[in-house]
């Protein structure tokens, strides 16, 4: 039975509620919303309230409504407040409109009232005496600084192992990257470090940065006026909700095509065919993995056809032939179109043969995105992709390969076109160069798995649902970490001394002291020696940008929970301590490095950091700017208003990779199939490809949807779309649970029937806390430690019945059916 | 149990504006309702609506309903078979809000799946399933209405498990 609420009527905010800008926290796209907050005593009515509307009528599509999601009670200043979470009708990204997880942001605040999200960390943790207890900061952080001091000073920054964020929204933003990369890379240079979603530190878009392109160029308006839509391994709808819903919908209700590369049919494809008509919708459902093959033709047959935009390669792009050879740290050669058709010329014929799809349809794509209009006027083309490539085959070549077709037809810098990443958080990173990272960089997974690293500091991650080769991680790390647990047991009646000396004896025989800092008890969390709170975005004021480079402030309404504390004051303080620490030790010129976090908000770390790269933008200015914000880079201030861009490379001068010449750069992506290592061979010998995939309904790996009811009855388990005759075949129903295994490990979830799932091929649903993808995905990673997800394949077992909480769920197609 | 036609005409007033004492009443009736020194009911008081008779029904064929005013549309199904929540002697009837509660789209019955999509956004809900959102963006299950039916088979609606989009309370 599906969940009831059972809630049939809200407070009323009332007139003169307080009202806070609120970006969501989630996404990338970052819709605007207005929190409104009143004493717990007060309420208005329906004709006097904040909203200024006659809330006794019946209010009609699109009219403003708090759902009860959208409601809550939490702390202010100390007293109980209402708080209603509301989509901004004058917010030009989503105009009103809101998404599953973002019309969620209220109900998954903690409160001590409703009751919601009570697994939130109140306070700081130790492991003592077999389980975790709480502490005050001091003594946590003093733990902290006496372990990994004595083991950096003993052997180096090197045994310092780092899982860090890097993203905006939530717990990132400018404040939060700011503060970590301070202690990181400028007090400290640590070099084994790794992100939240891949093995090392590294860019996901390498090849775009080095061509001159940054990845997010564009705007979302954008959208609206181009002829073209071309979406590459992603699925919109789903995961930048209000981007499709309200910018992408309103260039395909002016006429724009559609044009989806990816190897599954998804509700993307669905609902584009609702809105712009099927003849106007191209699925390219093309063979895992081979998207560059099907890039290298189109990008031929618009050269062979003269559908390039000449005037733009002459004056934007390299002219002479090879600009960067393929080396260590470049897994393709770079250069002017010329060259790179060298390597790239492929046959419309040969693509169809690789890809499995239809020559015809290739061509067709080819002229939606290059053919010139009858007029003659130039096609305009917008492309957005995501994991599909970024997690998925030869990373480099294949983002070089969708980029030399925007390149090669002038879409880059224009209005109508781009060719962006679609995203995943917001963006929010402003810290110290990572050069000394090198590249590529430590692959810091193998490292830990290797034996490597004495002290490992986590940030916002939990590698046990979101890393690749989970399963020989996870079986490594805790092994690891119990070690010093046991360490630590023993020592427990000690000093603080003598336990330092335990902890720093066991990892020196092989363990590793863990620091886990987030909002929950994570499940890495079960492995960590010193556990520390968090908060998250509203419990502060957080900076981040969106995917069209959209600055706003996420203003704090609540207080924090117990003595969390913003990521950026965590990394502030433990840097005050570790300069105590070494002092005491005698390290003096170590310890000076420590100097400089004496802040005592979020917003001393802001102008510490993003305010001193752009001295124009403050807290009151980008207050003032509202839900709207302004599109970074900010160029000045004038009039009161911050000044923006609403486009890169207007001026066709290209200059992410840095180069003089301000020249964009082709890639010669040449097609070396599967290229990461293991994958063909897994192919080969498994039955099904399993596709790595996400649902609007789950913010990421469901830190905080876990602790949500809505989201867990609708799927108590990771679901696995599944094509009927499959699971006929096998002799599974709706819901059974189901077990993908190979030689990397398994995972399990429920079976769910999709009519458009090619036979072979399933699709989980990514980062579940009851099922983990990552299990089953090979450790083969590209040259610069880009993770491949997207290429696994397994074999499926039956494991049991369906359970009473998934046979009471709806295994209904996804897709509209209007 | 109020007449449902009694039901409709003072809602009908209310909306026309014309009758202030019955704006009044309402206004005070619901925002009054946190100042007294006891909360009030666990749910508002729901009228007791007649929406049909088994015998109208035809198994699979929606009947257009408004419950608990004529401002909430909703529809009346009989499955055919019995599904959790369902009444009646086949334990099959079931009443839903149509107004999506992501965005408040007037929702079409699909009687091939036996869902209610969204025009709006695409948004799916499964009458089979208690009005569970197959997909979709909104942040609960569709409203479903509380029916009882009487020894003639008479169906009648006297509640709703979640809010109905477009209003503060269910009964305005």
């Amino acid at each position: 039975m599906a969940y009831k609420r059972q809630i049939d009527r809200l407070p009323i905010p009332p007139a003169d509620a307080k009202v806070h800008n609120v970006t969501c926290h989630y996404c990338i796209v970052g819709c605007g919303y207005k929190a409104y907050t009143w004493p717990r005593n007060k309420q208005g009515t329906l004709k006097n309230n904040a909203f200024g509307i006659d809330l006794s009528e019946q209010q009609s599509a699109d009219g403003t409504w708090v759902a009860p999601s959208m409601y809550n009670m939490v702390k202010q200043d100390g007293k109980d407040v209402h708080l209603a979470v509301v989509p901004d009708q004058e917010c030009v990204v989503n105009s009103g409109l809101v998404s599953i997880r973002g019309g969620r942001m209220a109900e998954n605040r903690p409160s001590k009232v409703t009751g919601t999200q009570q697994q939130r960390l109140s306070d700081p943790m130790v492991w003592r005496n077999g389980t975790w207890q709480p502490t005050s900061w001091d003594d946590a952080l003093d733990l902290v600084a006496r372990v990994t001091a004595r083991v950096i000073t003993e052997g180096s920054e090197d045994d310092l192992i780092l899982s860090m964020f890097d993203h905006g929204g939530s717990a990132g933003g400018y404040e939060n990257t700011w503060g970590t990369g301070k202690l990181y890379f400028q007090s400290m240079k640590v070099k084994n470090a790794r992100i939240h979603n891949r093995p090392a530190y590294n860019s996901e878009v390498h090849s775009s940065r080095d061509m001159g392109v940054d990845e997010l160029q564009y705007q979302y308006a954008d959208y609206e006026v181009t002829d073209t839509i071309m979406i590459v391994g992603a699925n919109p709808l789903e995961t930048q909700t209000n981007l499709f819903l309200n910018h992408m919908r309103k260039g395909l209700e002016n006429g724009a095509r559609f044009i989806m590369v990816d190897p599954r049919r998804s509700v993307t494809v669905n609902a584009a065919e609702e809105i712009a008509g099927p003849e106007n919708v191209l699925h390219l459902a093309i063979d895992p993995g081979s998207d560059m093959v099907l890039f290298n033709a189109l990008l031929t047959h618009i050269v062979d056809n003269g559908w390039v935009d000449a005037d733009f390669i002459a004056n934007s792009t390299f002219q002479n032939g090879e600009a960067v050879p393929m080396d260590a740290a470049h897994p393709a050669a770079l250069g002017s179109l010329d060259f790179a058709m060298e390597t790239c010329r492929t046959s419309t014929a040969e693509a169809a043969e690789i890809c499995k799809i239809d020559e015809a349809d290739i061509i067709k794509a080819a002229e939606w995105i290059a053919k010139p209009h009858e007029d003659g006027s130039r096609r305009k083309c917008v492309t957005g992709y995501e994991k599909g490539i970024i997690w998925g085959n030869d990373n480099y070549r294949t983002i070089g390969a969708l980029l030399n077709i925007a390149l090669a037809t002038g879409n880059v810098g224009r209005e109508g076109g781009g060719c962006c990443r679609l995203g995943g958080h917001q963006e929010g990173y402003y810290r110290p160069s990572d050069a000394h990272v090198g590249r590529p960089a430590t692959y810091v997974d193998q490292l830990l798995i290797s034996g490597g690293g004495k002290v490992q500091h986590i940030w916002a991650c939990d590698h046990y649902k979101t890393t690749l080769n989970a399963s020989q991680y996870k079986r490594v790390h805790r092994k690891r970490a119990e070690m010093v647990k046991d360490a630590m047991d023993a020592s427990a009646a000690g000093t603080r001394e003598q336990q330092v000396d335990a902890i720093v004896a066991a990892v020196n025989a092989g363990g590793l002291f863990v620091v886990d800092v987030d909002i929950i008890h994570s499940q890495i969390g079960q492995n960590a020696h010193v556990i520390l709170p968090a908060c998250e975005s509203n419990e502060m004021n957080l900076t981040s940008m969106n995917g069209e480079r959209r600055l706003r402030l996420s203003e704090k309404y609540m207080d924090r929970f117990g003595n969390s504390l913003p990521d950026c004051l965590i990394a502030a303080k433990l840097a005050q301590h570790m300069e105590r620490v070494l002092r005491e030790m005698g390290h003096d010129a170590y310890a000076d490095q420590f100097k400089g976090y004496d802040w005592e908000t979020e917003e001393d770390a802001f102008m510490d950091g993003y305010h001193q790269g752009n001295p124009d933008v403050t807290y009151d200015r980008l207050r003032a700017m509202g839900n709207n914000g302004v599109q970074e880079p900010v160029q000045g201030y004038e009039n009161g208003q911050l000044i923006g861009v609403e486009r890169l490379y207007m001026d066709g001068v290209f200059t992410r990779h840095g180069r003089d010449d301000g020249k964009a750069l082709f890639c010669a992506a040449g097609w070396r199939g599967l290229q990461a290592p293991g994958k063909e061979q897994e192919r080969a010998s498994h039955k099904f490809w399993i596709n790595n995939v996400r649902a609007n309904i789950f913010w990421q790996n469901q830190f905080l949807d876990q602790d949500n009811d809505f989201i867990q009855d609708r799927f108590p388990y990771p679901f696995i779309e599944m094509n009927a005759d499959d699971m006929a075949e096998m002799g599974l129903n709706p819901g059974d649970l189901i077990e993908i295994h190979n030689e990397n490990g398994s995972t399990q979830g429920m079976a769910y029937p999709t009519d458009t799932a090619n036979r072979g091929q399933v699709a989980m649903v990514f980062g579940s806390p009851s099922g983990s993808q990552g299990n089953v995905v090979n450790p083969g990673v590209n040259e610069l430690i880009l993770p491949d997800y997207k290429h696994t394949w397994g074999n499926i077992r039956k494991l049991a019945d369906a359970t009473p909480a998934a046979r009471s769920v709806s295994f209904k197609s996804k897709e509209y059916t209007g | 149990m109020k007449c449902k036609k009694m039901v409709d005409v003072g809602r009908r007033q209310f909306l026309r504006g014309g009758a202030l004492a019955a704006a009044g009443a309402a206004v005070s009736t619901v925002a009054g309702a946190p100042a007294q020194a006891t909360p009030a009911n666990a749910q508002v008081d729901y009228p007791s609506d007649k929406l049909a008779n088994i015998a109208d029904l035809a198994v699979n064929e929606p009947m257009d309903i408004e419950y608990p005013d004529p401002d909430s549309p909703g529809v009346l199904i009989k499955l055919g078979q019995p599904v959790e929540g369902g009444v009646g002697p086949d334990g099959d009837i079931v009443a839903y809000s149509v107004l999506c509660p992501h965005k408040g789209y007037y929702m079409g019955y699909n009687s091939e799946d036996r869902t209610l999509n969204c025009p709006g956004h695409f948004s799916r809900f499964d009458v089979e399933a208690g009005g569970q959102q197959v997909w979709g963006h909104a942040t609960q299950n569709l409203p479903q209405f509380v029916l009882r039916v009487d020894g003639n088979g008479d169906i009648f609606a006297e509640g709703a498990t979640d809010l109905i989009f477009g209003r503060p309370s269910n009964v305005l």
